[in-house]
């Protein structure tokens, strides 16, 4: 059988991995003593693509359906400072983790709303609440840290399994890596999935087919609240349990850039979960590549931000090649 | 036989306009019917009311014998009664199949049951002999004959009775347009009720059984194809004397202000030669895709000059152009665009906006814009082109097609053209309009201008044009004055061999 289109539309996102570590494999520094891919780097790099791949698989949803949320990032500090203080107030860790879901499902639920209620364009739509809910979180955490004790198994998500174990990877990364494989099946096999391609490629078809287009967009907008309280959650674990009301900032633009560099496209209709994880492995193997090889911040931020242009360049032009 | 649809003197109102007054119009099942008109007339509202997306203010419909009022069209959808738009709608990034199956697929629980939907895709298309379109292909790759095919598949998915044809062949090649008279002959066998939209007579004839004629919202003419003649049809839609529509100025060609040598560019055009003279019409006709339109947007610059010349003579003297767009301008050099809304006019300015904007330098009054002198301008101006609106400061997209595409000309005068490039300049406006624009044009002409006209409306070109080129496939084929054509040799030279009639017999 011919192997299908999504599969060509991962070559590219694929190669660039490959070559982003080849380059940085084939370079040793004087002053370092290890080679650059080592088991310890791959988990760490892993652990590290954690918070921007969870927040990548949420963003792959809504760029495929045409949508954009600009919110993550703060809905993902208002999740990490709500656990934190629930935690704090002394609730059974279980209920807290169930309330920080319910917060980032609402929070994207209110942002699905403006967006079909009020029909604000989803790029105003969600500014919006990003100030709205940076706000919130802050006013929740009253603008300070907030630390937090939380039982093993919640604050050892992203910490390096026992060398014992055969675990291999931190426990949050499977989570990451089984929610994809889960959403990838959503995607492509479910009623859902296939509305949310549709109203992403041509929203008047869809409409015109008799799609509920703003019940299926809320459950969009929903569903990427969802995986950014499941990033903030990681982000509380990155910090040692503490919840920080300027957690986040910034990252929504990690997570669509990482969306971008697996081929999705922000006019809505391509995306693939798979390549967005792979996007974001890709950033944070950058990062840390750069830092690897002496490379200092500020140029670090052109290198990325280069990478990514060139990224979109060629995968629009091999997709027109095609 | 009962009808399948029925339409009882339908009426609709869009604020002042009245859109239709009291039209009634039914089909059969196993029956073509055409609704033919103007553009204008009313065939898209009235479709529109059909297919649920408008909701007419008087009158009745019944489907099957029962009441029919469908209030969205995923109601009418759900009715039978499906609608192929001009601009087709399918999602392009989805699959053939999960195109064929949008809103309607075979799933369990919420889970897509893979073999199923797959099964009735391809048995939709089958229906429709078609057997040469991958399922797993993505829809926006497929060349637009089989799109169209595609969303027809989709109607028969979804159990269609009725099923409406916008234009279905105004994009699509001579041989594929053969492939849809096919399969529409199939969904009649079938016994569906088609109803096809059109102002391509000898297509209508063609295909249909029975015909209904739009003028001015209203029904004019009903009745059946067979023993109709095509001129009887023409005076319906018309509804006056072509020689009033097409009032004569008299003119005479002067110098030569255009010439093209071997003019080539990417795709088409190829290899043009042409001069055209100082107050002289010369008409462009050919199908949709032939060339026209590409060849004026050469001449003006927008799309690079591959091979060849284009020269204009300007105040200082021979001048080449098709380099861009404001060079042309400021060599008296205007286009007027074929699609008003997205390119010809930017509908959310005034009318003094889209007046001025290639040629803002008489207002400038240091580094600023005096909106007075502007205003007193475009207030003349007009005044002089006949345009009705609220104010020089009216959003043009408020305007009716007739008043912006007048805005749309003057815009050329306001910038001192010499050489008019008017692309499709009477599409969708009425037919008193029409007239105004053949007779501004029969005016510029004696002034002295050149103007190249592109239609797509033969009686108009007959009718207004001193010489008729026809394009085929990038190439000007022929160039004659327009008394040496007729509407018969105007479409063989544009389909390249055969008239229409033609390849029917050998079909």
């Amino acid at each position: 059988m011919r192997a299908g289109p999504w599969l060509w539309s991962l070559v590219a996102p694929f190669v660039g991995l490959v070559v982003v570590a080849g380059i940085f494999s084939a370079q040793k520094p004087l002053d370092k003593p290890t080679r650059f891919l080592t088991s310890t780097r791959m988990a760490l790099v892993a652990k590290q693509s954690a918070i921007v791949g969870v927040g990548a698989l949420g963003m792959t949803i809504v760029i495929i359906a045409g949508g954009i949320d600009l919110s993550a990032g703060s809905v993902l500090a208002l999740c990490s400072v709500t656990l934190a203080v629930s935690l704090k107030q002394g609730w059974p860790a279980p209920i807290a983790v169930l309330l920080v879901l319910g917060v980032g499902l609402l929070a994207g639920v209110v942002n699905g709303l403006l967006v079909t209620g009020l029909r604000l364009v989803p790029f105003i739509a969600t500014l919006g609440t990003m100030l709205a809910f940076r706000g919130v979180a802050e006013w929740v955490s009253e603008q300070k840290k907030i630390q937090a004790d939380a039982p093993a198994w919640l604050s050892t998500l992203l910490d390096r399994p026992p060398s014992d174990s055969h675990q291999l990877l931190p426990t949050g990364v499977w989570l990451v890596l089984v929610l994809g494989a889960v959403l990838a099946i959503v995607l492509s096999r479910t009623v859902f999935g296939r509305y949310v391609f549709a109203i992403g490629s041509n929203e008047a078809t869809a409409r015109l087919c008799g799609i509920r287009v703003p019940v299926v967009k809320v459950a969009v907008y929903g569903l990427v609240g969802l995986f950014m309280a499941l990033a903030g959650i990681f982000d509380f674990n990155d910090l040692n349990s503490q919840g920080s009301p300027t957690a986040g900032l910034g990252l929504e633009l990690s997570m669509i850039a990482a969306v971008v560099i697996g081929g999705g496209s922000l006019s809505g209709g391509r995306g693939s979960v798979l390549g967005s994880l792979i996007g974001a492995v890709t950033m944070t193997l950058l990062r840390n590549g750069c830092v690897y090889a002496g490379v200092s911040d500020p140029m670090q931020k052109v290198i990325i931000g280069g990478i990514i242009l060139a990224a979109v360049t060629i995968d629009r032009a091999l997709a027109s090649a095609r | 036989m009962t009808p399948l649809l029925t339409m009882t003197s339908i009426g609709k109102r869009f604020g002042a306009t009245r859109a239709l007054v009291g039209v009634s119009l039914d089909v059969q099942p196993g029956e073509v019917r055409a609704l033919i008109g103007e553009n204008g007339a009313g065939k898209s509202t009235l479709m529109k009311i059909v297919s649920g997306v408008h909701q007419p203010d008087a009158g009745r419909m019944t489907l099957a014998g029962e009441p029919y009022a469908p209030r969205h069209p995923a109601d009418a959808l759900v009715r039978g009664v499906a609608m192929i738009y001009q601009e087709l709608n399918l999602a392009p990034d989805l699959s053939v199949e999960a195109n064929i199956l949008l809103g309607q697929e075979r799933s369990r629980w919420g889970w897509l049951q893979p073999r199923a939907g797959r099964e009735v895709a391809r048995a939709a298309l089958a229906r429709l002999s078609t057997d040469d379109i991958p399922l797993d292909a993505p829809v926006g790759r497929l060349p637009i004959a089989a799109q169209q095919r595609v969303e027809i598949a989709r109607a028969l998915v979804g159990q269609a009775r009725v099923i409406v044809f916008d234009e279905p062949t105004s994009s699509l090649t001579e041989e594929d347009t053969w492939r849809l008279f096919e399969v529409i002959r199939e969904l009649r066998r079938a016994g569906l009720a088609v109803i096809y939209i059109s102002h391509f007579l000898e297509e209508v004839a063609e295909i249909s059984d029975t015909y209904t004629v739009l003028r001015d919202g209203q029904s004019v003419a009903a009745g059946t194809l067979a023993g109709t003649s095509l001129g009887e049809i023409v005076r319906a839609m018309v509804g006056r004397d072509l020689t009033e529509m097409f009032p004569r100025v008299s003119h005479a060609a002067g110098a030569s202000l255009l010439e093209l040598r071997g003019l080539s560019g990417r795709p088409s055009p190829h290899d043009v030669n042409l001069t055209v003279h100082r107050g002289e019409i010369v008409g462009l006709a050919g199908l949709v895709g032939a060339g026209r339109s590409e060849l004026v947007r050469t001449i003006f610059g927008l799309t690079p000059v591959e091979r060849g010349d284009v020269r204009v003579a300007s105040v200082s003297g021979w001048t080449p152009l098709g380099r861009s767009a404001r060079g042309s301008i400021d060599h008296g050099v205007g286009l007027v665009s074929e699609d008003r809304k997205a390119e010809g006019l930017a509908l959310e300015l005034s009318i003094a906006d889209n007046l001025t904007l290639s040629r803002l330098a008489p207002y400038r009054r240091g580094g600023l814009l005096s909106l007075r002198a502007r205003r007193q301008a475009t207030s003349q101006w007009m005044r002089r082109m006949g345009c009705r609106a609220a104010g020089t400061e009216q959003l043009i997209g408020q305007l009716s097609g007739g008043n912006q595409q007048k805005i749309a000309i003057a815009r050329l005068l306001h910038q001192d053209a010499d050489l008019l490039l008017l692309d499709e300049p009477t599409r969708g406006i009425d037919v008193g309009t029409k007239a105004e624009i053949y007779r501004l044009i029969g005016e510029l002409a004696a002034s002295g201008k050149g103007i190249i006209l592109v239609s797509s409306y033969l009686p108009e070109l007959l009718g207004v044009a001193d010489r008729i080129g026809v394009m085929c496939r990038g190439r000007l084929v022929d160039v004659r004055p327009t008394s040496a054509w007729t509407e018969d040799t105007i479409m063989h030279a544009a389909t390249g061999s055969r008239s229409l009639a033609a390849a029917d017999s050998t079909t």
